[in-house]
């Protein structure tokens, strides 16, 4: 299954790019485990998501918990922690 | 009946006392307006601007949701809320809530709860630019603002 990630802040800084569409691998099926995969792709994503417990996630637009499954969702926001206002 | 939240994502400045009024035009039922207005500031004098980064969809999403949450649960009049990107000089404004009720502690309550599950739920990040010219730290997320948000609950 093919998905859009996209990234802000730091993530995207760390990442060096605002959004990409990857692939994901039949065993990625829960948040927690495309943070573990993305972490296994390059330097710049495992700076990116060195403590993977402080990076927000949204899917589709609406944020989930790390143990939230992934199901069919088409754009995988990643981010830190927010500080608008 | 309460209007939806009014609300924009938005790079210019907006102007406080035009947003008071149309909120409150027309009305015979407001008898309380609270305005709450975040400004970008220099605690150092080492601080040039702040960029605002968002999510675009998403923030605007989660400010409706949260000024609907708002809407409801104080029986607000009328709701407006305005958050800005790009940019920001110190002094200039960065967010404006207006909450509009028959009494004034509903009004008091409805934009602070607006603005404390803001800070904390809506996707806007600040990077500091310092005055040297060289790029600062993105801002860090601090403990007392999901405080302030779960005193709510």
């Amino acid at each position: 299954m093919t998905v859009k990630l996209v990234y802000f802040a730091w993530v995207r800084e760390r990442i060096g790019k605002p959004e990409e569409d990857i692939d994901l691998p039949a065993d990625v099926t829960t948040v927690r485990e495309l943070l573990n995969h993305l972490k296994s792709l390059g330097e710049e994503y495992e700076a990116a998501l060195q403590y993977p417990e402080v990076i927000r996630v949204a899917i589709d637009q609406e944020h989930v918990d790390h143990h939230e499954k992934i199901g069919n969702a088409r754009e995988i926001g990643i981010f830190p922690p927010m500080t608008g206002g | 009946m309460p209007d939806a939240p009014n609300i924009r994502i938005q790079a210019q400045d907006f102007d406080l006392q035009a947003e008071i009024e149309a909120l409150t035009s027309g009305r015979r039922d407001i008898g309380a307006v609270v305005t709450f207005t975040g400004l970008c500031r220099d605690e150092r004098g080492s601080l040039s601007a702040l960029e605002l980064e968002h999510y675009p969809g998403m923030a605007e999403a989660e400010m409706r949701r949260i000024g609907k949450l708002a809407t409801d649960r104080f029986s607000l009049l009328g709701l407006t809320a305005i958050h800005r990107f790009g940019r920001i000089a110190p002094g200039e404004n960065i967010v404006l809530v207006i909450a509009a009720a028959p009494h004034r502690q509903a009004a008091f309550d409805g934009a602070s709860f607006m603005m404390d599950f803001l800070k904390t739920s809506a996707p806007f990040w600040k990077k500091e630019h310092k005055v040297d010219g060289s790029a600062g730290d993105w801002v860090a997320a601090k403990d007392a603002d999901d405080r302030a948000r779960d005193r709510w609950q």
